[in-house]
């Protein structure tokens, strides 16, 4: 790698060639104030926060988007750079909608934290303000031109990752605002409501719509059987939320809390995860064998089926017809689990606790209430999880651990994996090589599927077939594979794709991350290590050889892809209209 | 806001400009700014009909096509009147009151900037400067210019419009 010798506030420093003065004034542990920088996503020196001098410019620099060269001299702290930087600061927060103590993002927000770094006590510009109206009409996503600072790195990530771009800087001058197009909600535009948007948001210009009251609503009603399901995502970041370390398994803490708040039951989405392998695992084999259309393609990830919906319906047969395993398991809830403890399925009432904002949009599908009621009645992101956590005072980090409820809490290490991209694709081959050799293969780790490069392939010999698979994570990866396979670049049997990157442990409900740890740790590998940690300390690690899962076939669904199993289990898609016009 | 179809008959017949609009620029890099001017001049104003078949045929995101729309003033969401008033707010004419006048006409037309009356006659623009600065205040009324404005002239002007209608309609 080139390097280059440069002064950075006197310390003499080499940097790769390539790095910004940003960048290596991390390498030197010097810190410089960021607000509209999120690197590798929004790297285009807007806000101004990042100034510095620059011997030889004229004027003062965005340290984020400026190229470090041989000889190169920076200065990051100057009274000429302080002021700057407050004047700026001050300018924002001017038209800043500053209900701090009521905001969402109140102790987790950059913009507030800047303001008390930079010790602003005084907003010398007491100007206009914007009062616009609140969009609230999404299932999934809240968006508050208020507190928008026009940073725009919602509007990369839709853009330029996702490649969604249905928001985009609207109107200029004073009047700019982030928005969709001609005024719409972002429940009209072709949102996938994926939630990256809130992850990568500064402040609380854009959130998950708050279901925590109906919540608080069932659990005060003692009519209901309440019952809680968490994803196998939320265990390995809702400890962040209590300042634990990225990464963090609090598997047995998050059963101890749930349990706390009152839920009858806690359950665990990953024994539903290895009934949806089985339901897949045969699907697959089926289309293979009998010339069924392939690729067959995962649906577990609601944003990513509403994209496929919205951009390749030319795709949805292709789509397997297995209902994402929350829905699978409310079903299974409100039919099997309801019959078997004697309980009316009408006084089930089902939480989801999933590391995703679209899964919201996913249960008021009408499709998904096969028992005649919805499959899943609430569905909670990790972060609001960790809001009712809060609010009952309870002290999570020294909680003792518990166990999943019997009788639908036992899972597979399969199971488990689904929550990081290529986990899908690895449970299902765990089962199918099984069941397409005959044996008990002991060789169960994918690590070819593995890993966060953006589109991986793998040719795996199954007893007599090479199957060709695929897994897309984020939805412009996904993108490129589906244009690829539609241009006949490429050819596969099963392809995985999630809509978030890094899969549901980067998932848009998930404990947000500022800049200044997002920008140099990679959230989603660190969460994912954690994952398939627990796979390892799992007995089980293939879905069928879980127990639980078997006996419900035994008791209930005769066997996978059974009629019973069609009705409860699975459900098909419809092609939707981008930007409909009104009469 | 169909976007060309009407009972005329020369809805097909813009669409097919349209789409040769696109196809001239289609590939080229920059291309969406000219395709917009264009496609203003041939429906005289941009709907959302029209902005999606920009975006689809430059393969442009709607929401940036959108986002380049609202940013640039020459650009209009509305129906342009068949007097398009464009009233010049640049420093020179700010100053010698400008906002006076495009006030006046408010009042006068009853409608605000960015929209047009009701039987079509007239719409409202602000602009930015129009290279008569000498003549501050100054407005355009299609291509005629009007200086050196003064609030009462502005029913005089408008009343010698409305007029030349009617004669051609009797």
């Amino acid at each position: 790698m080139e390097m280059v010798n440069i002064t950075i506030d006197g310390k003499k420093i080499q940097v790769p060639k390539g790095y910004s003065v940003l960048e290596a004034a991390k390498s030197a542990n010097i810190s410089i104030p960021t607000l509209c920088f999120l690197k590798d996503v929004n790297e285009i020196g807007a806000c101004r926060m990042c100034v510095v001098e620059i011997q030889g410019a004229r004027s003062l620099q965005a340290a984020c988007v400026y190229p470090v060269s041989e000889g190169l001299v920076v200065r990051t702290q100057s009274p000429a750079i302080r002021e700057a930087r407050k004047v700026t600061l001050e300018l924002i927060l001017s038209n800043h909608d500053r209900n701090c103590l009521t905001c969402v993002r109140s102790r987790n927000c950059e913009l507030q934290k800047l303001a008390e770094e930079l010790n602003v006590k005084d907003i010398r510009f007491q100007g206009e303000t914007h009062k616009k109206p609140l969009d609230n009409f999404s299932p999934s996503i809240v968006r508050d031109p208020n507190k928008c600072v026009l940073c725009r790195r919602c509007v990369s990530m839709c853009k330029n990752i996702q490649q969604v771009a249905v928001i985009d800087t609207v109107e200029r001058g004073f009047d700019t605002i982030v928005s969709p197009v001609f005024n719409m909600s972002l429940n009209e535009v072709p949102c996938t409501m994926c939630g990256q948007c809130i992850n990568v948001c500064p402040v609380g210009a854009l959130r998950e719509k708050d279901d925590t009251e109906k919540v608080w609503d069932a659990l005060a009603n003692e009519d209901l059987h309440v019952i809680a399901q968490t994803a196998p995502a939320v265990r390995v970041a809702l400890g962040e939320e209590f300042g634990m370390p990225i990464g963090t398994r609090v598997t047995g803490k998050m059963v101890t809390a749930l349990k706390l708040l009152g839920f009858d039951k806690v359950f665990d989405t990953d024994t539903a995860a290895d009934l949806t392998i089985m339901e897949e695992g045969t699907e697959l084999i089926q289309r293979i064998k009998n010339g069924g259309k392939l690729p067959l393609i995962t649906s577990c990830s609601p944003g990513w089926i509403k994209f496929c919906e919205h951009f390749y319906p030319e795709f949805l047969d292709n789509l397997s017809t297995c209902k994402s395993p929350h829905e699978m398991f409310g079903a299974v809830l409100k039919s099997y689990y309801a019959e078997k403890m004697g309980i009316d399925p009408s006084k089930i009432f089902v939480v989801s606790i999933m590391p995703c904002t679209a899964k919201k949009f996913e249960a008021q599908r009408p499709e998904l209430s096969s028992t005649g009621y919805p499959d899943v009645d609430v569905v909670l992101t990790t972060r609001e999880l960790a809001r009712m956590i809060r609010e009952i005072g309870i002290d999570f980090k020294n909680l003792p651990d518990s166990q999943f409820d019997d009788p639908m809490g036992e899972a597979s290490g399969a199971g488990v994996i689904f929550g990081a991209t290529g986990g899908v694709m690895e449970a299902a081959l765990r089962t199918v090589a099984d069941i397409l050799t005959g044996k008990d293969n002991k060789d169960i780790e994918y690590t070819e599927v593995r890993g966060t490069e953006g589109i991986k392939e793998a040719q795996i010999e199954l007893g007599g077939l090479t199957l060709k698979a695929a897994v897309a994570h984020g939805l412009g990866n996904a993108r490129k594979l589906l244009d690829r396979i539609k241009a006949g670049e490429a050819d596969y049997h099963f392809v995985e794709i999630m809509a978030c990157p890094g899969g549901c442990v980067n998932g848009g409900g998930q404990p947000i991350q500022p800049s200044e740890v997002r920008s140099w740790i990679d959230l989603k590998a660190e969460r994912a290590k954690a994952i398939y940690e627990e796979d390892r300390t799992l007995p089980v690690r293939k879905s069928h050889e879980n127990e639980r899962v078997m006996k419900l076939y035994e008791e209930y669904f005769g066997e996978p892809g059974s009629h019973k199993a069609h009705e409860l289990l699975h459900t098909h898609y419809t092609p939707r209209e981008n930007y409909p016009e009104k009469g | 806001m169909s976007g060309g179809k009407c009972c005329c008959g020369h809805g097909n017949e813009m669409e097919l400009k349209l789409q040769e609009i696109i196809e001239k620029y289609k590939g080229t890099r920059g291309g969406l700014i000219p395709v917009l001017h264009e496609v203003q001049e041939l429906y005289g104003y941009l709907p959302l009909s029209v902005q999606k078949k920009i975006s689809e045929g430059l393969g442009v995101p709607l929401s940036e096509v959108y986002g380049v729309v609202t940013f640039y003033t020459q650009f209009s969401l509305n129906p342009k009147g068949k007097y398009n008033i464009q009233v010049c707010l640049g420093t020179a004419c700010y100053v010698k009151g400008a906002n006076l006048i495009l006030e006046k006409l408010q009042e006068k037309l009853g409608i605000h900037v960015g929209e047009c009356t009701e039987d079509g006659l007239f719409s409202l623009q602000a602009c930015r400067c129009v290279g008569a600065c000498g003549l501050a205040p100054v407005m355009m009324i299609n291509d005629d210019v009007y200086g050196r404005l003064k609030q009462d002239d502005i029913e005089g002007i408008i009343e010698k419009y409305r007029k030349q209608e009617a004669a051609k309609v009797i």
